[in-house]
C-alpha cells in the first residue's frame, strides 16, 4: 500500500549553532511562537542564536509549544530546567506552559524583523498560516501601527495548503513552478479559497497546465495581500516574515504590484522568515531577563529563574500595539 | 406548447417543463464541467420524466451561473429575475425572497405585484452559501440530511469564531476533539451561515412574507437558524424550493412564447 502524499506538508526545520557552548552561557532565553498552523521555538545563549525549531501546530497548544522547544533543545542536551526566561507569543501564546510572560505576535514579529532585516525596516508583511498582517515599525523595532486580515483564508498559508492539495503540488515547489510558464495568466477570479478550488479544477479541465493555474492562484493571493499593504502604505524598507514569505510565487508578485522590493536575508543566513515571531519573543525574553537581573542586583536580591512572575517585568517595546489573533 | 426553464447552477442543473402554463415535469442532474452538455442532460431528463421527446420543447429560457454559455436558450434571464418570477408564482404576495444555493446566495425584495424592487448577492465567499454547510458535514463525517436534522436536537448555542469556511473546518475539528455533541456543532454551523445570510437580507430590508428557495431551503436546521437570525420572522420554505430559478425561467419562457 502506498502512503497518501500530503502535498501541503512543508518541511519542519531545526538548527543548532555549531560553535556555541550553551553550558558556558550565563543566560538561556527562549521565545516560542504557537501559531495556528506552525509553531517555532528560538533559543538564545547570552543573546546569541543557539538553536531554533519550526514544527506543525497540533491540536494542543501546550504540546505544540513543548514539541517546538524540544526540537530545538534536545539535540544539544538542553532541557526546560536550563531556561532563564521564556516568552510565549502567537495565537496560542497563553498556552505555552513554560513561558514567564506572553507578548503579542505583532510586537514579536516587529522585533524579529528588525533583528533580521536591520534598523532600516519600516514596513513588515507577516504572512502566517491563518492571518496576514501589515505592521509599521520604527528604527528600534517598535510597533507604530498595524492592520490584519484574519477572517478569510484567501491570502494565508492555509489557503495555499488547500491549493497544494487540490493540484497535487508539494507546497514548497509552488513558487518556483508558478514562474515556469510561457506567459503570466490573469489571476483566478475567485477570492474565496473554497471557490478557487473549483475554479482551479475547471481551468485544468479547460487545458491549462498545472503551473499556469499555480501562477493564476499566486497572482490572486498577491493581489489580495497587496490590497492590504496599500491600505497601510509601504514605507521603505520592506520585509516579509511568516511561512508564505518563503513562497516566491507570491512574494515576487507582491513586489511587482506594490513596486517595492523586499529586503532579503543574505543567502548564507541560517535564519528563516518563518521564525521571526519566535526570534522576536526570544529577544524580548533576553532583554526582560537582563532587566530583571539588574533590578534584582540593585535591590540586593537574586535574579528570578524559571517561573518568575509573568508580567512582572517592564513593558517591552511594542507593547500596547493591540492584541491580535 | 411546451417550454423549458433551466437553471445551470454551480452544483446542479434544474429543469422545469411547462405545458400550456402548467408545470409538466421537473428534473435535476449534477452539473458537469461542460455547461452546455449539463444543460442538455437536464433537458433530456425532464423530457424523459414528462414522457415526451426532447424535440417537443419549443422554447428554452436559461438562468443560473452558467446561463450565458447556453446557445440553445432563447432567453437568459438573470437569477434575480427568475427567482422573483418563480417566488411570485409559488407564493403570491411574497415580499422577500431568499435563495441560498451551493456557491451563491441572493435576497430579492418584491413589490406586492411581484416586481423586483431590490436585490443583494453574495457570490464571493463560501461561508454564506450551501458549500459551507456541506464542508462542515463532511468534517463531521455526517450526511447532509443527518447534519441538518441533528441541529434541531441541540441543547446549547456555541458561537463559531471562524467566519471563513476553510478556518471553520479546523474549528469544527477542535470542537469534535473537545467532545462537543454533534447536534451543538451542527447548530453552531447553521447559526454561523444564517448570520451571514441574514446580514445580506437586511441590506435590502425584511418584509413579510419571507420565502426561502434554493437547495439550502431543504435543510431544516438552517431554516430554523435563519428564522432566528432574522429576529424570529416566519421563513416559509417554498414547495420544490430547489427548482425556484428553473420554474421562474420556465414561466418567463412561457410568457414570451404565448
Amino acid at each position: 500500500m502506498t502512503e497518501t502524499q500530503h502535498f501541503w506538508r512543508w518541511s519542519e526545520k531545526t538548527y543548532q549553532a555549531p560553535d556555541l557552548d550553551w553550558r558556558a552561557a550565563s543566560s538561556i532565553t527562549v521565545g516560542v511562537d504557537v501559531g495556528s498552523v506552525s509553531s517555532q521555538a528560538v533559543i538564545l545563549a547570552d543573546g546569541k542564536l543557539l538553536a531554533f525549531n519550526s514544527t506543525r501546530t497540533g491540536s494542543s497548544s501546550p504540546d505544540s509549544a513543548l514539541r517546538a522547544f524540544r526540537g530545538a533543545a534536545e539535540p544539544i542536551g538542553l532541557t526546560l530546567d536550563d531556561i532563564s526566561y521564556a516568552v510565549g507569543t502567537g495565537y496560542g501564546r497563553v498556552n505555552v506552559p513554560f513561558a514567564d510572560r506572553t507578548i503579542t505576535e505583532i510586537a514579536c514579529h516587529a522585533r524579529g524583523a528588525n533583528h533580521m532585516g536591520g534598523p532600516s525596516i519600516r514596513t513588515i508583511l507577516d504572512m502566517g498560516g491563518q492571518d496576514c498582517k501589515v505592521i509599521r515599525i520604527d528604527e528600534r523595532g517598535k510597533v507604530l501601527n498595524f492592520i490584519m486580515n484574519d477572517k478569510c483564508a484567501a491570502g494565508t498559508g492555509r489557503g495555499m495548503e488547500v491549493i497544494a492539495d487540490v493540484l497535487s503540488v508539494p507546497i514548497e515547489d509552488i513558487g518556483r513552478r508558478s514562474f515556469e510558464i510561457d506567459e503570466e495568466p490573469a489571476a483566478v477570479s475567485n477570492v474565496c479559497t473554497v471557490f478557487a478550488k473549483s475554479e482551479a479544477t475547471s481551468l485544468l479541465r479547460a487545458g491549462w497546465s498545472v503551473n499556469k493555474v499555480l501562477a493564476a492562484y499566486c497572482a490572486a493571493m498577491a493581489q489580495r495581500v497587496a490590497g492590504l499593504i496599500e491600505r497601510m502604505q509601504v514605507e521603505r524598507e520592506f520585509f516579509i516574515t511568516g511561512g508564505i514569505g518563503k513562497n516566491i510565487g507570491v512574494t515576487r508578485r507582491i513586489e511587482r504590484l506594490i513596486g517595492v522590493e523586499a529586503i532579503k536575508l543574505p543567502a548564507d543566513s541560517v535564519l528563516d522568515p518563518q521564525i521571526a515571531g519566535a526570534l522576536g519573543a526570544s529577544l524580548f525574553a533576553h532583554s526582560l531577563y537582563r532587566k530583571a537581573q539588574k533590578e534584582a542586583a540593585a535591590a540586593g536580591g537574586t535574579a528570578p529563574g524559571n517561573g518568575g512572575t509573568p508580567g512582572g517585568a517592564a513593558e517591552p517595546a511594542g507593547e500596547g500595539a493591540g492584541v491580535a489573533g | 406548447m411546451i417550454v423549458a426553464g433551466i437553471d445551470v447552477g454551480a452544483k446542479n442543473v434544474h429543469a422545469v417543463l411547462i405545458q400550456d402554463g402548467v408545470v409538466l415535469a421537473k428534473a435535476a442532474v449534477v452539473s458537469g464541467f461542460d455547461q452546455e452538455e449539463s444543460a442538455e442532460r437536464g433537458l433530456q431528463e425532464a423530457a424523459r420524466v414528462a414522457g415526451i421527446d426532447r424535440s417537443a420543447i419549443q422554447a428554452i429560457a436559461a438562468t443560473g451561473a452558467g446561463r450565458k454559455a447556453l446557445a440553445i436558450a432563447g432567453q437568459q434571464p438573470t437569477e434575480v429575475l427568475a427567482d422573483g418570477r418563480g417566488a411570485a408564482k409559488l407564493r403570491p404576495g411574497a415580499r422577500t425572497v431568499i435563495d441560498v444555493g451551493a456557491d451563491e446566495a441572493r435576497a430579492i425584495r418584491l413589490s406586492p405585484e411581484g416586481k423586483v424592487l431590490d436585490f443583494a448577492i453574495n457570490e464571493k465567499c463560501a461561508a454564506g452559501a450551501g458549500a459551507f454547510v456541506e464542508a462542515m458535514s463532511r468534517a463531521l463525517d455526517m450526511s447532509l440530511g443527518d447534519f441538518a436534522t441533528s441541529s434541531l436536537g441541540s441543547t446549547q448555542s456555541i458561537p463559531m469564531n471562524a467566519q471563513c469556511t476553510v478556518f471553520a473546518e479546523s474549528e469544527v475539528v477542535s470542537l469534535i476533539h473537545a467532545n462537543t455533541p454533534a447536534a451543538d456543532i451542527a447548530r453552531a454551523v447553521h447559526d454561523a451561515m444564517a448570520s451571514r445570510v441574514s446580514a445580506m437580507v437586511r441590506r435590502i430590508g425584511v418584509d413579510d412574507p419571507v420565502v426561502l428557495g434554493g437547495g439550502a431551503a431543504l435543510n431544516v436546521g438552517f431554516v430554523k437558524s435563519l428564522s432566528e437570525a432574522l429576529g424570529g420572522v416566519n421563513v416559509e420554505v417554498l414547495p420544490d424550493a430547489e427548482y425556484l430559478g428553473a420554474l421562474g425561467a420556465a414561466l418567463i419562457a412561457w410568457e414570451s412564447a404565448s
